[in-house]
């Protein structure tokens, strides 16, 4: 069981390698791609940036709770940091199984919980020359709630 | 005592640093936060932030350590 960052282009033949098993009948991966449209604005590229220390021990503690969950062989999970143009791949989890359908219900538990809960953050840069970091801009435009208590 | 503060992304830009070392009084990260915050002046507040001490999720209200190192983590958006 493993997570990992990459700098460069995920290597999905080597990752895919990894997971077989002589027990394993079935393996199901996904591809999270950088599109280049989010929340009616038009994306140009992206940027991935991760608190790794913390990253890493989350990413296997999802890993290992999918292993729990469900009976599976083997799973990994990749996800790139740095600069991504659109079509690039940010993020890859891969499977593998004695049946399919326990490596499609893990694999879609991996990718939610990854998205949820490890501490990484995607700036997009859109096409008229602004900047956005996902799910921060928005909540820290609106008014503030929390109470200092100076 | 002094305290390690990291900082990333919307963060990082914020407090237009990675990193710095803190000479605080402060006895929990709430405690800490809100002294930087006056400081960095940050858009998001406690309630929209988690935080880490020493790579660990940690709480508002444990009691700092000289040397630890503190993470404000805002909202993630992997995948």
């Amino acid at each position: 069981m493993r997570f990992s960052f990459a700098s460069t282009p995920i290597d999905t033949a080597a990752a895919r390698r990894a997971l077989l098993d002589a027990g394993a009948g079935g393996y199901v991966s996904f591809e999270g791609w950088v599109r280049n449209f989010n929340e009616g604005r038009s994306v140009l590229r992206l940027e991935y940036e991760a608190f790794e220390s913390l990253a890493l021990k989350e990413g296997e503690r999802i890993l290992a709770a999918a292993a729990a969950r469900f009976p599976i062989k083997h799973a990994l999970c990749i996800h790139r940091v740095g600069a991504l143009d659109i079509c690039d791949m940010a993020v890859w989890v891969g499977v593998s199984s004695e049946h399919r359908g326990e490596a499609f219900d893990a694999c879609r538990f991996i990718i939610d919980e990854v998205k949820h809960r490890v501490p990484i953050w995607k700036k997009e840069h859109y096409d008229n020359g602004d900047s956005g970091w996902v799910n921060c801009e928005r909540c820290s435009a609106a008014p503030l709630h929390h109470d200092h208590s100076h | 005592m002094h305290i390690n503060v990291q900082y990333f992304a919307l963060m990082r830009e914020q407090a237009g640093r990675s990193q710095e070392s803190v000479d605080t009084q402060a006895a929990t990260p709430a405690d800490l936060f809100d002294e930087l915050c006056a400081r960095h002046g940050f858009s998001l507040g406690r309630d929209q932030l988690k935080v880490a001490v020493n790579s660990e999720f940690g709480t508002w209200t444990q009691t700092l350590a000289a040397g630890d190192t503190v993470v404000f983590i805002p909202p993630v958006a992997g995948g």
